[in-house]
């Protein structure tokens, strides 16, 4: 059967027709179709979520099957909130995001606003950008701590040959300084090309009547793109900062793999020292805890910026 | 300037915004070619100073991805005899002898099994509740819409926590089954929220029409809307199916030797001694490649998929 | 704890997706054998071929590099995993996998098969084999003997004009340094020099922040400059013992030797980036686990003359070396011990000891290194005799995991990041410990 029948069958019919069917009713399909997906994401998330959170006052360990758990209500809590080093690797982890967040935004919008004056093939240099950002981020990650030695890395050998230094002069990964940029580099040439596809998108749905009507009257084009193209992209923008906000935060795979948190403590985000605590000393319930606080953080921080957004969306 | 319109940019800026973009292009495909490249080299040359750029290209980075070698002492190199293959006579420049397959290849079936078989389940269950979620009055639709979503907020190894503990009760650490099961959740928001999309765009008078040909409700579906949906479905495998596929956080913490995936194990290859750069350049490349088809396959919905739908183009 | 319920429920929601795609495979009776994936893993491949042949069982192996060999054989231990059926597991963990009953205890099997724990060096019996330390109760064979020490280019110690100059400027001979300022002496001496037209630095060591890298190398220093786990005569008792003044002052060592003359970038670096580093010809000297020196005695650019063994150096407070190795437990979750054990006692004998050996594996049987030929088999074998007899272990309590947590972090911070003091390290390393012990009841 063609489109196009159904086309003019449904020109031809009010929807409330539609109502009339015969096998099982609207209302029978309608759970069997959704039934399978709430099951899975009860036994795989909301299921563990409160066994989390069950675990998250107990003092239980799962490298110690034989000792006694037990209940300590808020101690694993008040812990971790009142832990040093904890509120450290939440700071370098606010440092990565932050920096990631303004190089990204500004390379990949300048990247999205050059793709957007359409030279001959744009399209394809436009996916051969976007190749970091679909690579695995662990296997990557671990070849660009091959790129960053300072003997035989090509970063060191690119950067001294520039800049007229010895490329072993200095180390991205092991000096204390220059390590939490270290992983701002990877992962800003990683994902630059996200931010860049939502601002293209973005610059794409400005009509271009907007700006003739703008050319008409004679604003400049400095002005334009102020008055045009910066506030009707902002929204796009902002989904962008938010999605890469909230992966960021989880940011572990890749930092893991590059610099493992080292030098010291220095590039240690808060999933890394959270996986220390579940996966290497075993403290379970300690960690649960940890994975609850983290959990309510992000879901705070992004419902307020969701909130933001919609004012920005609906101006 | 163009004389058809007056918004169209002029050819200089057009050559001066292309060459700027071709050249992020180069700069930002280095690493990648470089990981290319080291696959092709020998372990002194991936490790020579300065950088070697031209280099007598081998595939002793191939060889020791798929084998581990033992060194072999002189009287057992005597009685092994002249080596037979190419690749024997590779690994006799240094007096070793193949001992055997490495794990690679199973740890990138693994990856194979785990990456489809989960895309499979999340594409058909996120099918029906898209489909669902587009066309019935499901009770707090917006809400379990929002919930869905919610789920890939948390991070990773949050999440691996109660996992590897209800895992451990059930058996289900390191094996198949529990990783594509994992997966599956993980992606359906994915799948759940793209599909969606595209089933939004097909308009609702196709099957009330053919309901009105005395399509059942099921039919109506299956004959009308899946076809339909076709592309919008495929794309959203494949990112469901990159996802999986570049997936470490839960694979290193899950899996370790019958279910573990490529992305745990490639960091872990190591020669004789040290790290074998050329093995694990050889390994990512075998390992990265496929997803950059998929992105060339993909580009028309890429946008789509990175945001869950925000955006679209 | 009263998680039946919550269990049952996970059984439960899991039943679905375990039903809908089966259960995966299991395997014949094969065996497999976890270990860290190094040069010996690669030669006992080439020895339990002899096993295959004997037993008629077919050998699986599974090895994960030094850095994740802990992080994923603990997971899987205490998953409950059924992958390993024999585990080579590190030293330290004797005493969790001992209390868990995660490894069978062998006790009644070697006597049954006649086997000794006598006939085995002593260190490593103690090392490896024993929970509670000291205590006949056996969980593992040694299977492999190791210890930190050195390697050094000995062509670059034998140049004329090298000799010459560092005569000049220290007043004595370029030669193996007796003690621990006299390593740093030469270290200091190589530090980017230019040897065959490039440019060395002194030494490798370890920094490694991830595992356990860090902690296997400073500790060495520590131990010679007066460090003690805690009050020999009261367990446990740290303070005064963990940050005694000797403590200290060789933790500020290891940080100066450090700072002073390590290559570029090597903050991060444990076994295989020191062997990069010596194998490349970028240090004079390494420190590194005695198992590289087959590896470097047969390397193409630096081996056999060119290179020289020794012990680590003597401190003012004492002469030890951080021991290393392993012992080959049976995994108690494995469906296959009894083939596991015969395993064990196939590798016990003694002329698969011995080959074991000549392959590159250092046997712990007392008869193979005893033997009189022993000593001059290889050029490092007299080192590694030598080394074996000063060995100091790190803690082996089930609570090893985050001891070694806390150290790692509190050296790496001192000594590549350069936070605070020594003092406030080791001070910080007593509250650390102090917590865990505290929380485990043993204090």
């Amino acid at each position: 059967m063609s489109p196009t029948q159904f086309e003019r069958a449904a020109e031809a019919t009010p929807p409330i027709l539609a109502k009339k069917i015969r096998g099982l009713s609207d209302r029978a399909i309608a759970w069997i179709f959704v039934a399978p997906t709430i099951f899975l994401l009860l036994a795989i998330n909301i299921f563990p979520l409160i066994w989390t959170i069950r675990l998250s006052f107990t003092n239980f360990r799962v490298n110690r099957p034989n000792a006694e758990v037990q209940f300590v209500g808020l101690d694993n809590y008040r812990r971790i909130l009142s832990d040093a080093d904890i509120w450290l690797t939440m700071q370098t982890t606010a440092h990565f995001l932050i920096w990631t967040i303004v190089l990204q935004v500004l390379i990949g919008f300048s990247l999205a606003y050059l793709i957007n004056k359409k030279f001959r093939g744009n399209d394809l240099w436009t996916t051969i950008i976007v190749f970091p950002m679909m690579l695995s981020p662990a296997v990557v990650g671990n070849f660009w701590t091959f790129l960053y030695q300072p003997q035989i890395g090509l970063f060191n050998y690119v950067v001294g040959f520039l800049t007229h230094t010895d490329p072993s002069s200095f180390s991205m990964i092991g000096d204390v300084n220059l390590a939490p940029w270290a992983i701002v580099i990877v992962d800003t040439w990683m994902w630059t090309p996200f931010v860049m596809l939502i601002c293209l998108a973005g610059l794409r749905s400005i009509p271009g009547s907007i700006y003739e009507a703008a050319e008409c009257d004679r604003a400049s084009k400095w002005r334009q793109f102020w008055t045009i193209t910066l506030p009707m992209v902002l929204p796009f923008l902002m989904l962008a900062v938010l999605f890469r906000g909230i992966e960021n935060f989880k940011m572990f795979d890749l930092v893991v793999q590059l610099t493992g948190g080292g030098p010291g403590s220095i590039t240690e985000l808060t999933s890394i020292n959270l996986k220390r605590e579940a996966f290497e000393k075993w403290r379970t319930g300690y960690s649960s805890a940890y994975a609850v606080i983290l959990f309510v953080t992000v879901f705070g921080l992004a419902s307020i910026y969701v909130k933001a957004l919609n004012k920005v969306k609906e101006r | 300037m163009s004389s058809y319109s007056i918004t169209e940019p002029s050819k200089r800026q057009k050559w001066a915004a292309g060459s700027f973009v071709i050249f992020y292009a180069v700069v930002t495909l280095m690493p990648l070619l470089w990981i290319i490249a080291t696959g092709f080299k020998s372990p002194s040359d991936a490790i020579a100073y300065p950088p070697k750029v031209v280099f007598q290209p081998t595939l002793e980075g191939y060889v020791n991805l798929f084998t581990t070698r033992t060194r072999a002492t002189p009287e057992m190199l005597v009685q092994a005899g002249e080596p037979k293959t190419w690749y024997d006579r590779i690994v006799r420049q240094y007096d070793m002898v193949i001992a055997g397959p490495s794990r690679y290849g199973e740890r990138f079936l693994n990856s194979v099994i785990i990456g489809f078989g989960s895309t499979f389940f999340a594409i058909v269950l996120g099918t029906a509740a898209a489909y669902a979620f587009s066309r019935f009055r499901v009770p707090l639709k917006d809400d379990l819409l929002f919930f869905i979503l919610s789920t890939r907020m948390m991070p990773p190894i949050a999440v691996a926590i109660p996992i590897f503990l209800m895992f451990r009760q059930l058996g289900l650490n390191d094996t198949h089954a529990g990783m594509i099961l994992l997966y599956t959740a993980i992606n359906l928001s994915l799948s759940v929220w793209l599909i969606h999309g595209f089933i939004n765009e097909i308009p609702i008078e196709y099957e009330e029409a053919a309901l009105i040909d005395g399509y059942t409700r099921f039919q109506a579906f299956y004959k009308v809307v899946l076809p339909q949906a076709t592309t919008g479905i495929a794309s959203t495998a494949i990112f469901c199916l990159i996802f999986a596929w570049n997936e470490y956080a839960l694979a290193a913490l899950l899996t370790s030797g019958t279910a573990q995936t490529a992305p745990p194990f490639i960091p872990t290859i190591i020669g004789t001694g040290g790290q074998d750069w050329p093995a694990v350049a050889a390994g990512a490349t075998i390992f990265l490649l496929p997803v950059m088809i998929f992105t060339i396959l993909l580009r028309k919905h890429l946008l789509r998929g990175i945001t869950f739908g925000a955006v679209r183009k | 704890m009263k998680s039946k319920l919550f269990n049952s429920a996970a059984a439960i929601g899991l039943l679905f997706g375990i039903s809908a795609f089966g259960a995966t495979g299991a395997q014949a009776a094969d065996l497999t054998l976890c270990w860290a994936a190094w040069d010996p893993a690669n030669a006992l491949v080439e020895l339990s071929k002899d096993f295959e042949a004997k037993s008629g069982n077919k050998m699986k192996f599974e090895f994960v590099p030094w850095p994740n060999f802990a992080d994923r054989m603990l997971n899987e231990l205490n998953s409950g995993g059924k992958l390993c059926d024999l585990l080579i597991g590190d030293s330290q963990w004797i005493g969790g996998a001992a209390e868990n009953k995660q490894y069978v205890k062998l006790n009644d099997f070697f006597d049954k098969n006649g086997i000794s724990m006598k006939d085995f060096i002593p260190a490593t019996v103690t090392g490896y084999a024993e929970w509670p330390k000291n205590t006949p109760n056996y969980w593992a064979l040694p299977a492999f003997g190791d210890v930190v020490g050195w390697t050094y280019r000995k062509d670059w110690f034998a140049k004329p004009e090298l000799q010459a100059e560092f005569k000049k400027k220290y007043s004595r001979d370029l030669a193996v340094p007796k003690s621990l300022d006299e390593l740093k002496d030469i270290a200091t001496f190589f530090q980017g020099r230019d040897i065959d037209g490039k440019k060395v630095y002194g030494a490798a060591i370890y920094t490694e922040r991830g595992s356990e890298g860090i902690t296997m190398g400073a500790m060495n220093a520590l131990y010679n400059f007066g460090f003690q786990y805690d009050n020999p005569a009261k367990p446990y008792e740290l303070q005064g013992f963990v940050n005694s003044e000797g403590a200290v002052k060789g933790l500020e060592f290891y940080k100066s030797l450090y700072d002073c003359c390590t290559p570029p970038g090597a903050s991060d670096w444990y076994m295989s980036q020191n062997i990069d580093a010596y194998k490349s010809g970028q240090v004079a000297m390494q420190m590194n686990f005695a198992f590289i020196w087959p590896g470097v005695n047969a390397d193409a650019n630096v081996g056999g003359d060119k290179s020289g063994y020794f012990p680590m150096p003597a401190g003012p407070g004492g002469h030890f070396a951080q021991l290393g190795g392993q012992g080959i437990s049976v995994v108690a979750n494995s469906a296959h011990q009894e083939e596991a054990l015969a395993y064990i006692k196939w590798f016990a004998q003694k002329d698969v000891q011995s080959k074991w050996w000549t392959l590159g594996g250092y046997s712990a049987l007392s008869s193979v290194v005893n033997d009189p030929s022993f000593a001059t088999s290889q050029p490092y074998a007299q080192t590694f005799l030598d080394s074996m007899a000063i060995v100091k272990d790190f803690w082996a309590e089930p609570s090893y995991a985050s001891l070694m947590q806390a150290t790692q972090k509190r050296f790496h911070d001192y000594v590549v990041a350069g936070k605070g003091t020594a003092k406030e390290a080791m001070d910080g390393l007593v509250a650390d410990w102090t917590k865990v012990f505290k929380d485990e009841g043993k204090m």
